[in-house]
């Protein structure tokens, strides 16, 4: 079949476009140009990094057709400026959720269909199971490169056409194994970090250059309102966090260690509280991806509120366009991330955390 | 099958340009050697000079040899206009727009051609002027009213710096007559082979080298030049001379007509233009998923310039010409020197294939 693959330079995707053309498949690359990477360069210059040009080797070499599909300003408005703006009202959000959901699955998805393209697939580490009701969406082999987190908005919609044909792989170097035997010159290429629009690491200084506001300093307080320190941005904290509140820790009435337990941004205040004994059970999520029909009295799974941790026990219940989460023992859901919904290794949804004070 | 309709990007090659450019491969002599070999090389090079020199009107000294368009219009603005205020229309090629950062726009009408009251109150400065006007745009075709434009330069003693690298073997162009004082071509532009162009003078005129090196093109231009795409060139531009050019705009017509019935806009369309160009909008589908469509079809055609990444971006002509989302809605198709009428009538079913599945909808 006419199948587009989402080719981001890396090894995975290369992988993936190797695969599908040796199965046969009328492979068509497709990469996206997020940002301007010649960020040094004067306007004008061009603006390919290092990463379409491998993307283009590697479809050179295989012997497909690739295309470089400029995405820089929904990428800016859709990721980038939503990115700043939830940091600026308290949160800490997932920006590659949003580029999955947006520019990924529904912008290059979409031209896709336009292409007469029958799937699209990508480097994904998720696995997609086939089953008489539509595909379901599953943790890969590999749980160490485990995306199945980052990848709970996708619909069902989205997910009977998107292909993951890395999911069953044991593991990545069988994968480097694959594209070394292809002969890819980026076999050995590393593997990405972080947040890809970051370039060194400190996404707080693109947040404060957007929303100058976050690097405003403010104060730590206690859950009582006591002032217990100061700190530089509200966009360096993130609920459940230790760091970052000098010596508060040692400070704190009991000697307990504490932790942010709120971020208020209007009044750019950062609230800690012990990190023993605080939390919550219940929470409300927003935006929810439903990936199976939701039973009226709501579904027991196992929810996972942050990138890498172990899922934690909970009951789910629809709430309109949200859900309520109630968790058997208390955690400290950070509002903006994720929590996504499992049972087993499949993938039954997911939202966002809500805002709200408990 | 594939159908090569993208002859403003590049022409394809032409025999006797092919058969020069082998025949001068074999030649081992540097221009500037003063050996026999030197010798043959030299009355090569200078006999490519004086019949490239000829067709334009102009004279074999006034003619420096460049790699192509791009260092033709940089070494026109550079060491040519060097010192003069740079006044540039806002459709020119990238060849010209970014060759030099301080330079001031000249706006269009909407339907392409230089906004000629603009450019006469641009002139009204006291600091002398160049101005940048190309013949033919690449995207659109649309021509300037270049007798025009030199009449004002001359009014005001601004120098005109005309891109012509669309001309060539499409618009009868006579480089003398026309009042402009330099003019760029490019040879694979007409048939020749990639790394061939010249900046053709009006007259005896300084010029400062962008390379000095040794002092080749009478310290115009340094460099050893390159002989056999030179020779390709001026080949390329005898045969192109000959080109029946009513043949290719009957068949650019017919392609225009029957893609406006399967719903395109034609850019530009009330204004002067090339026969071989035609610029079509099919709103609300992207520029990029256009030319994926096409070229997975079979059809090679382009949109906007190509940045070297290969993204597809908004036309910048189209948004001078005052186009919104259009500008990114484009492509250009644009028929070689050897177009057949089934290559017409290959696109044309193409682009109704695309149209019928991606035409009329919402954006």
């Amino acid at each position: 079949m006419r199948i587009l693959v989402a080719m981001s330079g890396g090894v995975d995707s290369s992988v993936v476009a190797g695969l599908l053309k040796h199965e046969g498949h009328e492979v068509i690359g497709a990469t996206l140009q997020l940002y301007d990477h010649g960020q040094t360069a004067k306007a004008g210059a061009c603006c390919a990094g290092r990463d379409i040009m491998d993307a283009r080797a590697v479809a050179d070499q295989l012997d497909i057709p690739h295309y470089v599909v400029d995405a820089e300003e929904r990428f800016r408005s859709s990721v980038i400026d939503q990115f700043a703006e939830s940091y600026a009202r308290g949160e800490t959000p997932v920006p590659c959720v949003a580029c999955n959901q947006g520019v990924k699955f529904t912008d290059l998805l979409g031209m896709a269909r336009d292409l007469g393209c029958e799937a699209m697939a990508t480097g994904h580490y998720v696995r997609r199971v086939e089953t008489a009701t539509g595909a379901e969406l599953h943790r890969p082999a590999d749980v160490d490169r485990d995306q199945s987190w980052f990848l709970f908005a996708t619909t069902q919609d989205q997910l009977d056409f998107l292909r993951f044909p890395l999911g069953g792989m044991p593991d990545k170097a069988v994968v480097r194994a694959q594209a070394d035997a292809m002969g890819l010159a980026i076999a050995a290429k590393p593997d990405s970090q972080d947040i890809c629009f970051v370039p060194n690491g400190s996404y707080a200084d693109i947040v404060a250059r957007m929303k100058p506001e976050t690097r405003e300093p403010g104060e730590i307080v206690d859950e009582q309102g006591r002032v217990l320190g100061r700190h530089d941005g509200i966009a360096r904290y993130t609920v459940g966090q230790s760091k970052r509140l000098g010596d508060i820790n040692t400070q704190s009435a009991n000697g307990v260690r504490q932790m942010v337990t709120g971020i208020d941004a209007p009044s750019r205040r950062i609230i800690v509280g012990p990190r023993q004994g605080s939390g919550r059970t219940i929470f409300g999520l927003r935006n929810m991806n439903w990936l199976f029909d939701v039973p009226p009295d709501g579904v027991e799974c196992s929810v996972q509120i942050r990138a890498r941790e172990t899922p934690r026990a909970a009951m789910v219940r629809r709430d309109g366009d949200g859900a309520q989460v109630t968790l058997l023992e208390p955690a400290m859901p950070a509002p903006g991330q994720a929590c996504v919904l499992y049972q087993g290794s499949r993938v039954l949804g997911g939202g966002f955390i809500r805002r709200e004070r408990i | 099958m594939t159908v090569y309709l993208d002859a403003n990007a590049t022409e394809p090659p032409r025999p006797a340009a092919l058969e020069a450019l082998t025949e001068v491969a074999r030649l081992t002599g540097n221009p500037s050697s003063v050996h026999a070999f030197g010798r043959e090389g030299r009355r090569v090079l200078e006999t490519a000079r004086r019949s490239l020199a000829e067709p334009f009107g102009t004279h074999a000294e006034q003619v420096i040899f460049t790699s192509g368009g791009t260092e033709a219009d940089a070494l026109a603005v550079h060491g040519f206009g060097h010192g003069r205020r740079l006044l540039v229309g806002a459709t020119e090629h990238d060849a010209v727009l970014q060759a030099r950062p301080e330079r001031d726009i000249l706006p269009v009408h909407a339907d392409g051609t230089l906004d000629l009251a603009a450019l006469e109150r641009a002139l009204a400065g006291d600091s002398p002027a160049m101005v940048c006007a190309m013949a033919a745009n690449n995207e659109t075709g649309v021509l300037h009213p270049l007798h025009d434009i030199a009449a004002l330069c001359r009014k005001a003693g601004a120098w005109l710096h005309v891109d012509a690298v669309q001309a060539p073997g499409r618009l009868a162009l006579d480089f003398a007559a026309s009042g402009a004082d330099s003019m760029a071509i490019s040879g694979h532009k007409f048939g020749g082979v990639k790394g061939a162009g010249a900046l053709l003078l009006r007259g005896p005129s300084r010029v400062e080298p962008l390379m000095v090196g040794g002092g080749q093109e009478r310290g115009r231009r340094g460099g050893t030049p390159a002989l056999p795409a030179i020779a390709a060139m001026t080949a390329a531009l005898t045969e192109a001379l000959g080109d029946d050019v009513r043949r290719i705009a009957v068949l650019r017509d017919r392609l225009e007509n029957d893609a406006r019935a399967a719903g395109a806009m034609v850019v530009g369309d009330r204004a002067s233009r090339l026969g071989n160009t035609t610029c079509l909008v099919l709103a609300g589908v992207s520029a990029q998923t256009q030319l994926m469509t096409l070229d997975l079809d079979g059809i090679a055609v382009s949109a906007g310039s190509a940045c070297s990444s290969g993204k597809v971006s908004a036309s910048h002509v189209l948004r001078a010409m005052g186009y919104g989302p259009e500008a990114g809605q484009a492509i250009r198709v644009s028929l070689p020197w050897n177009v057949a009428e089934g290559d017409v009538e290959a696109f044309l079913s193409a682009y109704q294939r695309m149209t019928a599945r991606l035409g009329r909808r919402d954006p």
